[in-house]
């Protein structure tokens, strides 16, 4: 197990210098100036050649990769060199808002998606499993911004229910800052004010984020429950007479999780990339925003810093998956 | 005329297994709904994308034609989708669109194989310390969210459609590595691979004349789905602006200028998203068709 973990840490490490290289690579190989870009469309050749001399952009390729990499060591992703902000500041202001929404949207995704595949399983070929079939089809097709856009529309614009974007209405102070996640700082403070204005901001971008993460999950568990319930075991615990919920929920279930798990992970990631939709259309304050804010500009250190984050927690997650995998099986060794 | 008669007569004969696996591939498709509605939309597409100009009523709207007069109509006879914010008429550009996303679509699938397949049989058939560099190369570019690194690539190169597709073709190679080294694996160690060596065929013989054939069925599959998948993303990097630029017609940018003007005029995003809805759609439903006849086993 130790070995196992030394051997993943390792490999962790090796991806994401792997990773900051390419990243690197992509920003200095690029035919666009960024001095010239941050310098304006009227500045003269000095004024870049400040610029360039500022932001070291003139050293040779692998002296300026060394000192970034010295810098990340540190924990310094560098400074954006249109805003002239430290990147790693504007990070830890915007880094718990994207983590507050995915981890909500996967854990949505997770519950809805593992109990609509059951209930699919279960109820086979009746309207349920037609609807979550549907569902399941359509729900990956869907492209998340039009999504957003359409319940916008519908429930913020035309029927009021839900707000349009941001993390809290303008009129609302943010809660005592404990975990930087507004809903449970507001929870752990006993402010429902609070906690009720972040639940009806995060219900939607939340949603939308999870929509094809909860279609695929339904879609797997759905086909691993249906074949996990021909298998000879659940009709050996039928014939002992355990109740059909317990071998359900129990001894089907855990089985059927095993490639749900898998698709977990791989949707995980694709929810991390999505946050640049989500966030861009409804308005919320997090480091997809923010990135995409920066990449428009060809503003490249924010870009890469969020590339590195997520790649991490990427990485991380997956880590996490095949952990989870000797959780549920057993017979899986870690070595 | 005889001689063709007779060279098609020929081919039939020297082809009837082959023509019979297709029957049946054709056959089963056409049993399953959800496969005859995807290749439905598939064929829709093509269709469309082929003879678009004949479809549209209003060719100077599909680039940047301006009626001012005519903006924000909503739908009717004369402008099915309505027009936008300069006029245009969002039908003609809805329909021109599947040509720019057919475009999309097929050249990052091309270049995506392209790199992805002679990769992934040469990682898997020689192994070894090849492998090993190979597949970490690709690890790194799967360990980092697709949409996010198109993103950081088109950051660096600078918006525009071009660029978008460049971007996500280096996204999109990695996932070829993955499926074919795989599917090598296994099919290195088949007998039939095994008498080929045996008879002195070279390397390049037995992995592009034995392996490479046995791993149609499942790129083909991979293919269809990605299809629709690249024309996905290649609508998002559109919509955060760093796709395709207006006035060009691609859903994804139409979606995004759409959205200012939402609140009162719900047409200008609604139908490019639905034409984006049906055809990913339409590519997910024939890949799953395929997939349920071509490699049963596999489900993901």
């Amino acid at each position: 197990m130790k070995r196992y973990f030394l051997k993943r840490f390792l490999s962790i490490i090796i991806t994401l210098i792997g990773l900051s290289v390419i990243v690197f690579m992509v920003s200095r190989v690029a035919p666009g100036d960024p001095a010239k870009l941050a310098a304006g469309p009227d500045a003269t050749e000095e004024m870049v050649q400040i610029i360039q001399k500022e932001f070291r952009l003139d050293d040779p390729l692998p002296v300026q990769y060394i000192s970034y990499m010295r810098g990340l060591l540190r924990g310094d992703f560098g400074r954006s060199i249109r805003t002239r902000h430290q990147v790693q500041e504007d990070i830890r202001l915007f880094l718990p808002a994207t983590f507050e929404l995915v981890f909500f949207s996967i854990a949505f995704a997770i519950a809805f998606g593992i109990l609509f595949g059951i209930l699919s399983a279960v109820y086979k070929d009746t309207w349920i499993d037609h609807g979550a079939r549907v569902f399941s089809v359509t729900g990956v097709a869907v492209p998340m911004f039009w999504l957003g856009i359409m319940l916008q529309l519908l429930l913020a614009a035309k029927f009021h229910l839900l707000p349009i974007g941001g993390r809290l209405d303008t009129m609302i102070l943010p809660p005592t800052t404990i975990t930087r996640f507004f809903l449970m700082d507001s929870l752990i403070t006993g402010n429902w004010v609070v906690f009720k204005n972040a639940l009806s901001h995060i219900f939607l971008p939340a949603f939308v984020l999870s929509f094809p993460a909860l279609a695929s999950i339904t879609r797997i568990n759905r086909a691993e429950m249906l074949e996990v319930l021909h298998k000879d075991f659940i009709l050996n615990e039928r014939a002992q007479g355990i109740s059909e919920r317990l071998i359900i929920a129990k001894y089907a279930l855990k089985n059927a999780l095993i490639p749900t798990l898998t698709m977990i992970g791989l949707r995980y990631g694709w929810m991390l990339g999505g946050t640049i939709l989500v966030e861009t259309v409804f308005d919320w304050p997090g480091i997809g925003n923010y990135a995409v804010g920066a990449a428009v500009y060809s503003d490249f250190q924010p870009v890469m810093a969020v590339t590195i984050i997520l790649g991490l927690n990427f990485m991380i997650a997956n880590l996490f998956v095949d952990l989870g995998y000797g959780v549920l099986d057993p017979r899986v060794r870690y070595e | 005329m005889n001689s063709i008669n007779s060279i098609w007569a020929r081919w039939r004969v020297e082809r009837k297994s082959q023509i019979r696996g297709f029957k049946l591939i054709v056959y089963t498709m056409s049993r399953s709904p959800l496969s005859v509605i995807g290749f439905s939309f598939v064929l829709i597409f093509f269709v469309i994308a082929l003879i678009g100009p004949i479809l549209i009523t209003y060719p100077q709207d599909v680039r940047g034609a301006v009626h001012m007069d005519q903006k924000f109509k909503p739908p009717s006879s004369l402008h099915p989708f309505g027009t936008d914010e300069v006029g245009r008429d969002i039908y003609s550009r809805v329909i021109m669109g599947t040509r720019i996303s057919l475009q999309i679509g097929l050249l990052i699938i091309f270049v995506a194989m392209g790199i992805g397949v002679p990769v992934g049989i040469i990682a898997g058939y020689l192994g070894g310390w090849v492998n090993e560099v190979l597949m970490r190369i690709t690890d790194i570019f799967l360990s980092v969210p697709g949409l996010l690194l198109a993103l950081a690539i088109v950051g660096a190169l600078g918006p525009g459609i071009k660029n978008a597709m460049l971007a996500l073709s280096i996204v999109w190679w990695p996932g070829y590595v993955r499926l074919v080294q795989g599917k090598t694996l296994s099919l290195r160690e088949e007998s039939f691979v095994e008498a080929a060596k045996s008879i002195g065929a070279s390397k390049f013989r037995i992995i592009f004349g034995h392996i490479l054939p046995n791993c149609t069925s499942p790129i083909i599959i991979k293919a269809s789905m990605d299809m629709g998948m690249a024309i996905l993303f290649a609508a998002n990097l559109g919509f955060i602006g760093v796709g395709a630029q207006p006035p060009i017609p691609e859903w994804g940018a139409m979606i995004s200028t759409g959205r200012n003007y939402l609140m009162n005029h719900w047409w200008m995003a609604t139908f490019p998203g639905l034409a984006i809805l049906i055809t990913v759609l339409g590519f997910n439903l024939l890949g799953d068709g395929l997939r349920d006849v071509l490699d049963p086993q596999s489900r993901i």
